[in-house]
């Protein structure tokens, strides 16, 4: 486990890089160092009993990875995939994980003096897995904690009992 | 140096294991009455080899025991002490504690010096009574002056050395002399003079030491003394002789190499034929003289990688010999507990299974194995009621049918008993059918914690197990199957995929997605006409073909998609057989048969109940290999379970 959860990794006073993305009119962002690739979506294999936010399978250089739409997952936006929409391919606990977006829009860098608390409502996702907000550019950003997010049970996307090792 | 030599003990940890392995299963088959001297030697060799290791390792316990064994036999291979089976016992459990030894210094832990010591001394004493000379305790036998001569390991009893030495003490410290190699590690007096050091290596390869290929002394001779060189001279020749028939041949024609560099050899390999077959897409479309020549060479290439794929599998194949070598000493061990007498018999031990197939049997076969002496074969004086031959016979067999292994345990005895386990099943309240089949009464038994053992041994009975057995075979893609007569004995079927990477199967289209099926549970494919479709209670429909009713299953409604066609008799029907299940399964269309690589789903995703793996197709999409075993179960189990 030499991946350290956002959470631990926010503690630190340290600058850390995030990869800013839109979800409908929200803006979001999340650690730059599980992103792997950022690709094109193209046409998945579906996965029968799949939840809807789990569009199926893709083909990434040999490795079958799951695609996850986060627009359907968190009702927001509009699910519509044309030649813009945005996969980002995540590396999280040794899984790769691509995640469906509006698109991506700019790294940026944050410390820990610049965070607020995560509000309790108001966001599409469960304050669980977020770890604050942060203002840039007069917008305000959304930090998700990508790995708890991603491998939260809520996702279905690992067996539960690879949570517990994981 | 030391560091130097820890590179090396994994290869010995290796090759003492197998020595050991075959030490004991040489043991096992030897006629003790009338012993083969080609197996002694065997055997002698064998234990001559890890002491030699050892000696350089400088793995004491295991030279010490080794060196006992080794005077022991090789006394027993000269004919001067006749082997009995009281004799095979305790060598075999010398083996036993070798084994253990060994394992402890694999593992670092704590030798058991205790067991070590114990066995030495139990091999002692079987040459203690026909003690010759008395005043030389122990290995008396070894100064008998016409050893010296005849016998390399007569050099005990050379005038140089002390006999008084060569007794009792002699574990802890004789040992050394023994194993000259060990110099190396252990205290070397021998390194007082370079240049006798020289000739002792010149006088050594003189003496024809080189065709002992395997023996140590040739890397270490440097460090023999004169006087060891000697003894050894005389000491190599009979060794020599015996080693040279076949333990050469097998040392230079196999390397020991990594399973990762392997498995990462095969996935490349996997990519190959992943691009070749892309390639060959690609090629097809191409048009004129170009097109041709290129699909000319594109076929080449394609028969190229196949010869590629193939042999590159075939690094990961063993016999499966190398699991069932391991039974004749558990049916041994367990008869003789069990004061039953069995005859194993193994059939099909050449036939070639993936490494990892291989490692992952041992436990639900010495289960199985287990079960059939424990639970199936009678007691002597049952099977005298029975009218049997009070021997009872436990096949081990395995061969090839298509793409899959099937190894099967069967017993003669007395069988499943319906009754029993029925009773047992409602105990323990595991739903039953009302009528439930032979088979799916046999399929009870594979629940945790049955068992129908009257008493619990320590053998079996416990009623865990089975369903290990089942979920272990289960987890490497295989199936078992259970057939019994009551009073005729019980065959317990295991059926495994070739090997865990490449699946030969059927692609067919639904929707827009194509599925992969498994060829072997393919038994034909069809279109139905419509007045074969029979509709049974509700939605389930049946395909009758040849006076068989098949459930139709449809693909598209087990994996949620929109489909070219609702009516079976528009799209195909594949007949599907696995694990008893019988089912047609509805599909749009045929595309073709392909050998796809499986690729993990469980790797980035998790287990999805139906579908075997994922692979990737010559376009470079995904698309998923069928299990119709869990589509079987998890689709339609009602009308499935009729059929069954």
């Amino acid at each position: 486990m030499t991946e350290t959860t956002g959470s631990q990794a926010m503690s630190l006073q340290k600058d850390q890089e995030f990869l800013t993305f839109t979800l409908g009119e929200e803006n979001y962002a999340l650690d730059i160092l599980t992103v792997k690739e950022i690709r094109g979506y193209e046409s998945v294999t579906k996965i029968a009993n799949a939840p809807p936010f789990i569009k199926g399978v893709i083909n990434l250089r040999g490795d079958i990875v799951p695609i996850v739409d986060l627009r359907i997952k968190f009702n927001v936006g509009q699910a519509t995939y044309d030649e813009f929409t945005i996969v980002i391919v995540l590396h999280i606990h040794n899984r790769i994980v691509g995640i469906v977006v509006d698109g991506v829009s700019d790294v940026v860098s944050l410390n820990k003096d610049q965070l607020r608390p995560p509000p309790d409502f108001g966001v599409a996702f469960d304050s669980r897995y977020l770890l604050g907000l942060a203002t840039i550019n007069e917008q305000m950003i959304i930090l998700v904690d990508i790995n708890e997010l991603i491998s939260s049970e809520e996702m279905g996307l690992f067996s539960s009992h690879e949570n517990d090792v994981a | 140096m030391s560091i130097d030599m820890k590179q090396f003990h994994s290869v010995f940890f290796d090759e003492s294991q197998e020595h050991l392995d075959e030490m004991e299963h040489l043991l096992l088959d030897l006629n003790t009455e009338d012993p083969d001297a080609e197996e002694l030697n065997s055997i002698f060799r064998a234990a001559h080899s890890i002491k030699g290791g050892s000696g350089i390792f400088g793995f004491d316990a295991l030279g010490s025991v080794t060196h006992i064994m080794e005077s022991l036999l090789d006394k027993v291979r000269q004919g001067k002490l006749a082997i009995n089976p009281s004799m095979v016992d305790l060598f075999l459990s010398s083996v036993d504690v070798l084994k253990g030894i060994l394992d402890s210094y694999k593992s670092g832990n704590d030798i058991d010096w205790l067991s070590a010591n114990k066995i030495c001394e139990r091999l002692e004493s079987v040459t203690q009574p026909k003690e010759v000379e008395p005043e030389i305790e122990g290995f008396g036998l070894f100064v008998e002056p016409e050893i010296d001569v005849e016998d390399g390991f007569g050099f005990f009893g050379d005038p140089l050395l002390p006999s008084q030495e060569d007794a009792y003490g002699f574990f802890d410290e004789e040992i050394v002399p023994v194993s000259k190699p060990s110099r190396k590690t252990k205290k070397a007096p021998a390194k007082q003079n370079p240049s006798e050091q020289k000739n002792s290596t010149g006088e050594i390869s003189n003496q024809a030491l080189a065709p002992a290929s395997e023996s140590i002394t040739e890397n270490t001779s440097a460090t023999i003394s004169e006087k060891e060189a000697l003894l050894k001279e005389v000491a190599s020749a009979p060794v020599t002789k015996t080693k040279t028939t076949d333990g050469t041949a097998s040392e230079n024609s196999s390397i020991r190499v990594d399973v990762t560099k392997v498995d990462q050899l095969i996935n490349l390999v996997g990519e190959i034929v992943i691009t070749q077959s892309m390639l060959n897409l690609i090629g097809k479309s191409i048009d004129g003289a170009l097109g041709e020549k290129f699909q000319s060479v594109a076929a080449e290439l394609e028969r190229n990688t196949r010869e590629i794929q193939e042999a590159v599998m075939s690094i990961r194949m063993l016999p499966v010999s190398f699991v069932f070598n391991r039974f004749p000493r558990v049916v041994r061990d367990l008869s003789t507990k069990l004061g039953k007498s069995i005859d194993l018999i193994i059939e099909g031990g050449d036939t070639e299974l993936d490494k990892g197939l291989t490692e992952k049997l041992v436990d639900p076969l010495t289960h199985l194995v287990r079960n059939s002496i424990d639970h199936g074969i009678e007691s002597n004086e049952l099977r005298a009621d029975r009218n049997k031959n009070p021997t009872g016979k436990v096949i081990l067999k395995a061969a090839q049918q298509g793409g899959s292994i099937v190894i099967s345990i069967s017993d003669d005895g007395g069988g499943l008993n319906r009754e029993k386990i029925l009773a047992k099943a409602r105990e323990k309240n595991i739903p039953i059918g009302d009528s439930p089949s032979d088979s799916e009464v046999w399929q009870l038994i594979f629940a945790p914690g049955f068992s129908t053992a009257a008493q619990i041994t320590d053998v079996s009975g416990r009623g865990v197990g089975l369903d290990v057995v089942k979920r272990n075979v289960q987890s490497l893609g295989g199936r078992i199957d259970i057939e019994s007569q009551e009073g005729l004995g019980a065959t317990f079927t295991i059926r495994l995929p070739l090997t865990l990477a490449i699946v030969d199967g059927m692609c067919v289209s639904v929707g827009n997605q194509t599925f992969i099926i498994p060829l072997v549970n393919i038994v034909e494919s069809m279109q139905p006409l419509k007045k074969d479709i029979k509709t049974l209670v509700g939605d389930d429909q049946l395909l009758l073909v040849r006076d068989q009713y098949w459930p139709i299953l449809p693909l598209y409604k087990a994996m949620q998609l929109e489909p070219q066609f609702t009516e079976p008799h528009q799209g195909i029907a594949v007949l599907i057989e696995a694990n008893k299940h019988r089912f047609a399964l509805f599909v749009d269309g045929l595309v073709g048969q392909q050998q796809v690589v499986i690729k993990s789903l469980e790797q980035h995703y998790k287990r999805v109940q139906g579908v075997a793996g994922a692979t990737i197709m010559g376009d470079g999409s995904v698309a998923l290999i069928l299990d119709v075993e869990s589509l079987a179960v998890s689709a339609a189990p009602n009308s499935l379970q009729q059929a069954s």
